[in-house]
């Protein structure tokens, strides 16, 4: 089976919990179950091909420009990760399923579950860095909901935000890491990397790499100093603390570790950051675990210092270490799991976790008891169970290895946390089960259902049978996973009796030590107690509000909600940014020829810098301030037409007088002046800043014109295929309608927008409000002229329509080939019509337009699209165009060209943007007052009284 | 002629830029508008300038304007007047909304809420 199909399965299952749960609770829980058990099955076909050493790819293109690939791989690791994601997995829903309590959203809870463990596999199984680091993100997410998942609980959201926090930060330096590493090797395959040993290693960014790396796998997989946010997490559900801390989420540090052990290990940087960090993790653990009264507290920090075991050994950078690290990884995750949900079922029935107010539950709780301690005596590292095997095998590692050349340091640190943890799991034993049954419980506890306890049981049974006969049940996956890690065929022996060795006498130290430890543990408790702990969550809090502190002011210094402000202070960085780049190059004169200038343009320059100049010293009269702008609007349209642009200045013209009609519409609504109120000051500053942006436009403008082209123009090559791809001699509207006819479609598509806002905005204010309110009390500023449709305008629009219309339609044909098309053709024809709305009244028009404007958007961009789907037909891509030369007696040969029917789309579109947006401000002024008039004039002139 | 344009640019730049900094709504709606001409000439002039050259295929032109500026300013031109009519409604109805038509809102008063969780 694909393994990119097991590591979609999950994310499939995820889409169903939240359907099923209509169905019931064992319908939510088994959907969940049904895909993880698919999952688990496939993973099960996979596994002979993969113990035989063969490593199982599928290989999906996906951004392969920058090396993003789905490319994933199943090798003895993936297989062994997999292989216990999705196994626990499955534990963890049968648990979780009697855990929820029935106000406990649990389609919620298994769809963060399968979306948590789709990233988990799709980790394990990634042959892709960039993909790794993709389902990397997704756990630091996942995780975070299912954390956070009682959303009631302050101390839930805060673990969950912590966790999120220092995995997340972990997550980006480890981006930065990856990328480095993929930058050395060439390749961001994991199956490339893994061969450039050598290149790595010896590359100067080796140690960044590892850093950056490393930060991300002690993030995540909690080691010292950055275990604080681990325990925090265990306000979670149990099932969620027991998944994510025993098999999942802080494995993926570990993980990565040994993913990238054959190319990242073997140094004396490896060995010292990673062997010394797990080192201390697993002392500084072991210890606040003795301490905690909190039953998940303690069990969080053990696997704290638990991980740190398992990172210690990767850091030894040995094969038997690594060995040792594979088959650890597995005994923990079996033994952690079942304390954890023998935790929470502890919970659930007693309704306390607190050790302090437990003990004695041997007598009540018989099957929980047995689970537990088998549990914790598998962390003790007791035999029979499996814990002893790989905590001797610990052990007898750390003889091996050499500490800043102090034989001696790591075995003895080795054996005092293996005391330690011997004796944390002694007390859970023994502060929970045993002593005299106590009658303060807050609930009297009782051993819960089958189905509650199975999971746990199960896992116990693998601790037992697991140190029974190691070598029947993990020796093989051992093998496996161990030869993957390392990169040679390892076969290992594991077996109870090594004889007697150093490690056995640590062991029985570390086991005799544990009873003493806990035999003394009152005093031992008050010295805790009574010593100065930091606090992690202080630190952190004060760390985190500090940077809010940092952000909010950065924030607020430059945008307090002044818009000119705002304005302002990115028009200086634009500056900045360009004096910056001024500063920087040469400043030659341009070499080329300069374009003679006649009296002509020289008076049109002055006609628009006066004009300018005029409205910036007039700004404050606004019906000036328009008339001004039409002014300068109507001299830009003419030098387009002066410089060679004859459908920029068709365009220019029809635009500025929409846009003008527009602004007095609105105008009318609007005072009349804007006031003075900036001081002289203020004034003289956006001068200057105004003065200095100019400036550099005017600056670099000339600059660019009096140059030639660095590079040829693609210019060329549209004017050379205009008529011979295009059909049309109009380049520009060639351009428009074909070569960049998906451009003109998303412009139409925005434009179409653009006027649904504004209809929107319209009925927004019309709708009851305090601006509805405004409008009906509207009275206008000056009074209005009797005539408010003059007899004259509205003969002379009448009589125009028609011509217009003809204009319209000419210019529209005639732009495939002349200056001119459906842009043009659409705003004239909207003008055209707009004069009757003025001439004639609002309502009197309205009423004559039968067609709805939004359906002459949306007929437009139907037809635009229609048109480009027709190219599909033919086996040519989205809005390829087709023209052929028709004859029709007694026309002449004429052209037809699908670039035609597009041009319509865009026609239409453009008319019935320019109508609607028009239309809804019109709208106001009818709810302010303006009456709708019945007939077209004001004055009839056949009553004799005109 | 260069020098024209180059100057017009900059004169429309610097006039849309200090009306876009005052304080009322219709002035900065102006300002905008000034800048998108700038802006188009802008791009219209990297096209380099031409004085009666055809935008127009046939047989026997010498030269063309560049075609593919006047493409692109066609549509700004089109969207500058699309966003130009969004922006007076949405000045239209802050007005028609508040009773006046300022830019500026009051400074916000900062760290009224801490955002951590009071349990």
């Amino acid at each position: 089976m694909s393994p990119a199909l097991i590591a979609a399965l999950p994310f499939l299952g995820a889409l169903l919990p939240g359907l099923m749960i209509r169905a019931g609770r064992d319908a939510c829980a088994l959907s969940a179950a049904f895909f993880t058990g698919l999952a688990l099955l496939m993973l099960g076909l996979d596994a002979p091909a993969v113990l035989r050493g063969e490593v199982i790819e599928t290989r999906i293109d996906w951004l392969p420009q920058i090396g993003l690939n789905a490319n994933f791989r199943l090798d003895g690791l993936g297989l062994l990760f997999a292989g216990l994601i999705l196994g626990i997995g499955l534990l963890i829903i049968l648990y979780a399923r009697f855990y929820l309590s029935k106000s406990d959203p649990m389609g919620q809870f298994f769809t963060y579950l399968m979306l948590f463990q789709g990233a988990m596999v799709g980790i394990v199984l990634s042959d892709n860095i960039l993909l790794l680091l993709v389902f990397w993100e997704l756990t630091s997410l996942s995780s975070f909901l299912l954390i956070g998942y009682w959303k009631h609980l302050p101390e839930g959201r805060q673990g969950a935000r912590m966790a999120l926090t220092v995995t997340g930060l972990g997550g980006l330096s480890m981006i930065a890491g990856m990328l480095i590493l993929g930058q050395i090797a060439g390749s961001y395959d994991i199956g490339v990397i893994l061969t450039q040993k050598a290149a790595i290693q010896s590359s100067p960014l080796y140690i960044p790499a590892l850093l950056l790396i490393l930060l991300g796998c002690f993030t995540k997989s909690a080691q010292f100093p950055f275990h604080f946010w681990l325990p925090r997490a265990m306000a979670a559900p149990t099932p969620v603390s027991a998944y994510l801390h025993s098999a999942t989420m802080v494995k993926a540090g570990i993980f990565l570790m040994a993913r990238l052990w054959p190319v990242l290990a073997g140094t004396e940087a490896w060995f010292y950051l990673v062997g010394t960090a797990g080192l201390v993790t697993l002392l500084v653990g072991a210890k606040i675990a003795l301490f905690k009264d909190d039953l998940k507290a303690l069990l969080a920090y053990s696997t704290v210092s638990h991980l740190g075991l398992i990172t210690m050994l990767l850091g030894f950078g040995t094969v038997e270490a690594a060995t040792v690290a594979v088959f650890h990884i597995l005994n923990h995750a079996s033994f952690k799991a079942a304390l954890f949900m023998t935790a929470g079922i502890i919970d659930h029935e007693a309704h306390t976790r607190n050790i302090r107010r437990l003990g004695g539950l041997r007598h009540l709780m018989p099957v929980t008891f047995v689970i537990g301690t088998i549990g914790a005596l598998a962390m003790a590292g007791i035999p029979p169970l499996n814990g002893f095997l790989s905590k001797e095998m610990m052990l007898e590692e750390t003889t091996h290895a050499v500490w800043a050349g102090q034989a001696w340091l790591v075995p003895l640190l080795a054996t005092i946390g293996a005391l330690l943890s011997a004796a944390y799991s002694y007390r859970f034993i023994a502060h929970v089960f045993l002593g005299p049954v106590r009658d303060d419980y807050p609930h009297k506890p009782h051993d819960p259902d089958f189905g509650f306890w199975a999971a746990p049981a199960l896992l116990c049974a693998v601790a037992l049978i697991g140190g029974l006969a190691p070598m029947a049940l993990f020796g093989w996956i051992v093998d496996a996973g161990a030869s993957a890690v390392t990169g040679e065929a390892v076969h290992v022996h594991l077996k109870l009796w090594h004889g007697v060795t150093p490690a056995l006498w640590m062991s029985i130290i570390a086991l005799a030590g544990g009873l003493l430890v806990l035999a003394g543990f009152a005093p031992l408790d008050r010295l805790w107690l009574a010593s100065p702990k930091p606090d992690a969550k202080r630190l952190f809090d004060a760390v985190v509000g500090g940077a809010r502190a940092g952000a909010a002011r950065l924030t607020d210094g430059l945008h307090d909600g002044a818009l000119t402000r705002a304005f302002a202070i990115g028009i200086v960085a634009m500056l900045a940014a360009g004096i910056w780049a001024f500063t920087g190059g040469g400043h030659a004169p341009g070499s080329r020829s300069l374009t003679a200038a006649g009296p002509v343009p020289a008076m049109g320059w002055l006609l628009l810098v006066s004009a300018t100049l005029a409205l910036l010293v007039l700004h404050r009269n606004r019906l000036l301030a328009l008339l001004l702008l039409g002014i300068v609007g109507l001299v830009v349209a003419v030098s387009f037409a002066y410089l060679s642009a004859p459908d920029l200045a068709l365009t220019q013209i029809s635009v500025e007088v929409v846009t003008i009609i527009l602004l007095l519409l609105a105008l009318n609504f609007l005072p009349k002046e804007t006031p003075r109120e900036s001081s002289p000051g203020r004034r003289g500053r956006d001068a200057v800043l105004a003065g200095a942006v100019g400036l550099a436009v005017g600056a670099l403008a000339y600059a660019l014109m009096t140059r030639d082209f660095a590079f040829p123009s693609i210019a060329a090559f549209h004017i050379d295929n205009a008529k011979p791809g295009g059909g049309g001699t109009n380049i520009v509207n060639v351009i428009l309608v074909d070569f960049r006819g998906y451009d003109t479609y998303g412009e139409l598509t925005v434009l179409g927008i653009a006027a649904l806002v504004i209809h929107a905005l319209a009925e927004a204010l019309l709708r009851g409000g305090a601006a509805n309110d405004r409008l009906l009390a509207w009275k206008p500023e000056a009074p209005e002229a009797g005539d408010r449709h003059p007899m004259m305008l509205v003969v002379v629009t009448r009589i125009l329509l028609p011509l217009i219309l003809m204009v319209g339609v000419f210019i529209f044909l005639r732009g495939h080939n002349q200056p001119g098309g459906g842009f043009v053709a659409g705003l004239v024809i909207a003008i055209g019509l707009v004069m009757q709305y003025m001439a004639s009244g609002f309502g009197w028009a309205a009423a004559r337009m039968k067609v709805d404007f939004h359906i002459l958007i949306a007929l437009g961009i139907l037809i635009a699209t229609a048109t480009g789907v027709g190219a599909w037909f033919n086996g040519l891509p989205f809005l390829t165009s087709a023209y052929g030369y028709v004859h029709l007696p007694p026309l002449e040969e004429f052209e037809l060209a699908t670039a035609a029917l597009f041009d319509l789309g865009v026609f239409l579109a453009v008319l019935g943007a320019v109508m609607l947006a028009l239309a809804s401000i019109s709208r106001l002024a009818v709810r302010a007052g303006e009456t709708t008039n019945a007939r077209p004039f004001d004055i009839d002139p056949s009553d004799g009284r005109g | 002629m260069e020098l024209l344009v180059a100057s017009s640019i900059g004169l429309l730049t610097a006039g849309g830029v200090y009306l876009i900094l005052r304080l009322r709504t219709f002035p900065v709606i102006v300002g905008l508008s000034l800048l998108s001409y700038a802006v188009n000439l802008f791009i219209f002039a990297s096209g380099r300038l031409a004085i009666g050259l055809p935008p127009i295929w046939s047989k026997t032109a010498e030269g063309y304007s560049d075609p593919l500026v006047q493409a692109l300013v066609l549509t700004a031109i089109v969207i500058s007047f699309g966003m130009t009519a969004v922006i007076v409604m949405l000045g239209l109805g802050a007005y028609l909304e508040a009773g006046d038509d300022r830019i500026d809102m009051e400074p916000s008063s900062p760290a009224d809420d801490s955002g951590e969780d009071r349990a």
